[in-house]
């Protein structure tokens, strides 16, 4: 009998019940809950006269209405200047009071965006089942769990029944082979790979990122990966756990001690795939291929290297890409053929659950250290991903870097990632952003949105458009 | 869930590849904390000339005369016809919830997203996949005759069109009955509660690492 992936035996662990007719009952360990997706979910329990299965399974962090201004942040939810925001914030406190689920509040230390505070806090560890109403919650993957996204009604049905009904998806192993090059980093393998194999690639899949490349990856790099699973069309994506992950995982405030982390390193030490194990599906890089990536349009997948031109409408083999190519050049306001490093920007935006963590901003600092934001810049800001990371960046003195050059530097929070605060994009302004969608509209009406790495963010902000962080120096 | 059984309905389109969430139901609706109210914002960018907001008057807004929902042929539609991998982007249940609070029972399409897909049984909306070249074939029909109804047989995994031809889809077991039904998804789990806290007890001696921990 083959071998078994690291996704069938997470799966497998977590089987409740297989029914006839293939789909399943699947246990959820961890549940985490912020305000956007849980208001309905919580207002169906109350309708339905249900109560949570096991509290102690679930936490709850606001992250994407929270103001990053520190002087707003100040005032706590009360001081949230948009009602409609203020109100989300504040029905998920109600409803995690009035339903005993245990919530880190806004102006903890600890709050941040959910899927960095996860991992931080040891709320995600490896060999779980991870959900959240939320399509990046592929991010704790990263650590050997089995996590994804769900829709509200999911939200609801993990409340009040810890479980999930779902169907087992196929395997679908990305090897990155090699090493990566100085200046490129997660992110660009990210980029890479969505360009490789499309934003619907990895649809009805779940992927396992391997290969040497991935293996050398930091935690946080390996999070930046999966978190972009989801913009490959995957529902999740994950690694393997390794002694990174062990490291990584140990001491946080809610991973085990003592004899009880014995035990479970012994069990997570076999969340590998085995070597005989068989994929649907593989796909191969090459590490040393990949250069700096920039978006260049409204998909993920229209993703190119910095050298490179901004392609061309006859180019398209079809009319389906003729027109996809044309719209997005117009949207985005390019020409077919213009220089990547051609693009002028008005903003910069390092943050988002994509690469908000301390190696991001210790990255944008590398390159903006003793230099300054071009005058063309309207706005660099810069977001940590939680109050924990924050504070280490400060510690380390990269706000003071990054002050002296011109950044912002902000409380944690989503913030112009999807500009649900106040944080946006004008009509028309070219943003270098470090999230995950550059969808049109996603970063503000009119918006454009190229995706990057934080040191590629750093140096288009300090150029005033985009350059190849090698050549600018200063990179990791 | 209202129960689906066979529908007749108007159709619509929305004719164009990768319609994102974001397109069917733009960020400054979804923070509502209800469940209804989102039809009048579906497709809102597209749909109105100016930008929305939520706590517009709708009925006051510009429409933009160029998009297709805004014809007065296609008034009424409870069936959408879309191209390939509709739905992507963020996991937002508002997208259905939007799609079916404008009046939506079916979306026909080459391709879904995944957690989309599985959101809209969810929500009683049926999501169809047909091959690209008959949805084509769909699309061609409707523009060319107004008043386009199409035939959903849910029971039996068709759709008819006026000219009587007929296209069988695929459809999950477990949600074409929950769907026949109006069955909702917790109460059917919790009818395995006893299971659930066997796996529980069982899972909790191999891994206590994993409980009690927030509290
Ligand atoms: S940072 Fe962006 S992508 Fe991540 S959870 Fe927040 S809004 Fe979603």
């Amino acid at each position: 009998m083959a071998g078994k992936t690291l996704y069938d035996k997470l799966w497998e662990s977590h089987l409740v019940e297989l029914r006839d007719d293939g789909t399943a009952l699947i246990y959820i360990d961890r549940h985490l809950i912020h305000e956007v997706t849980s208001p309905q979910a919580f207002e169906g329990l109350r309708l339905a006269g249900r109560q949570p299965w096991r509290r102690d399974a679930n936490l709850a962090v606001p992250d994407h209405n929270v103001p990053t201004d520190a002087e707003e942040r100040a005032g706590g939810v009360a001081g949230i200047l948009d009602p409609v925001s203020r109100l989300q914030v504040q029905t998920l406190d109600d409803n995690c009071e009035a339903f005993d689920i245990v919530e880190i509040p806004i102006n903890d230390i600890r709050q941040g965006i959910v899927h960095v505070v996860g991992p931080e806090t040891g709320a995600t560890l490896p060999g779980m089942t991870v959900v959240c109403g939320d399509s990046h919650t592929s991010t704790h993957g990263a650590l050997g769990a089995l996590a994804h996204g769900i829709g509200t009604s999911e939200v609801e049905h993990v409340l009040a029944t810890q479980c999930l009904i779902q169907r087992k998806m196929k395997n679908l192993r990305v090897r990155v082979d090699g090493r990566l090059g100085l200046g490129v980093t997660a992110k660009d393998l990210a980029l890479a790979i969505i360009g490789t194999i499309g934003t619907a690639g990895g649809t009805g899949y779940a992927i396992e990122f391997a290969g040497e490349a991935v293996q050398a990856l930091s935690m946080e790099g390996r999070m930046t990966l999966c978190n972009m699973s989801i913009e490959a069309g995957a529902r999740m994506g994950m690694v393997a756990v390794d002694q990174v992950t062990l490291d990584y995982v140990k001491g946080r405030p809610y991973a085990p001690t003592g004899a009880l982390w014995d035990q479970a390193e012994a069990y997570w030490r076999t969340l590998h795939s085995d070597v005989d194990a068989v994929f649907d599906r593989e796909v191969v890089l090459q590490a040393q291929d990949i250069k700096p990536q920039v978006t260049w349009g409204t998909s993920p997948e229209m993703v190119l290297p910095v050298d490179a031109m901004v392609p061309t409408i006859e180019a398209q083999a079809d009319e389906v890409s003729k027109n996809s190519v044309k719209r997005a050049l117009q949207y985005m306001g390019l020409h077919g053929g213009q220089a990547i490093t051609d693009i002028k920007l008005d903003r910069v935006f390092i943050g988002s659950c994509t690469n908000s963590r301390i190696e991001d901003i210790r990255e944008a600092a590398l390159v903006a250290k003793g230099r300054k934001v071009a005058a063309n810049i309207k706005q660099a800001m810069v977001v940590p991903g939680s109050g924990e990371v924050k504070a280490q960046a400060e510690r380390e003195g990269l706000h003071t870097i990054l002050l002296d050059a011109g950044f912002e530097w902000r409380e944690p929070g989503c913030s112009m990632c999807l500009a649900m605060n106040a944080d946006k994009l004008g009509s028309g302004e070219h943003c270098a952003s470090t999230s995950n969608r550059n969808f049109e509209g996603r970063q503000g009406i009119g918006g454009r949105t190229h995706l990057v790495s934080p040191g590629m963010a750093a140096a288009a902000a300090i150029a005033g458009h985009f350059v190849d962080v090698r050549e600018l120096g200063g990179h990791a | 869930m209202k129960p689906f059984g066979e529908l007749n309905g108007l159709a619509a389109p929305m004719d164009r590849a990768n319609v994102d969430t974001d397109v069917i139901i733009p960020k400054q609706f979804l923070k509502s904390i209800k469940r209804s109210g989102f039809g009048p914002n579906l497709f809102d960018e597209l749909r109105y000339l100016d930008e929305g907001q939520p706590d517009s008057d709708n009925s006051q807004r510009p429409l933009n005369p160029d998009f297709p929902l805004n014809f007065a042929r296609y008034q009424g539609a409870e069936i959408l016809l879309a191209r390939a991998n509709f739905g992507c982007g963020s996991s937002r249940e508002h997208a259905p919830w939007a799609l079916t609070d404008y009046g939506f029972r079916a979306i026909i399409a080459p391709s879904f997203a995944d957690i989309f897909h599985s959101n809209c049984f969810k929500n009683g909306l049926l999501p169809i996949v047909l091959h690209a070249d008959i949805v084509s074939t769909l699309f061609d029909e409707m523009y060319a005759t107004e008043g386009y109804r199409l035939n959903i047989d849910l029971q039996a995994q068709t759709v008819t069109t006026p000219s009587g031809a007929v296209y069988e889809f695929e459809v999950d077991a477990f949600r074409k009955d929950c769907l026949l039904k109006g069955l909702d998804d917790i109460g059917l789990t919790l009818e395995q509660a006893p299971a659930i806290r066997t796996f529980e007890e069982k899972w909790r001696a191999q891994s206590p690492w994993l409980f009690d921990v927030i509290k």
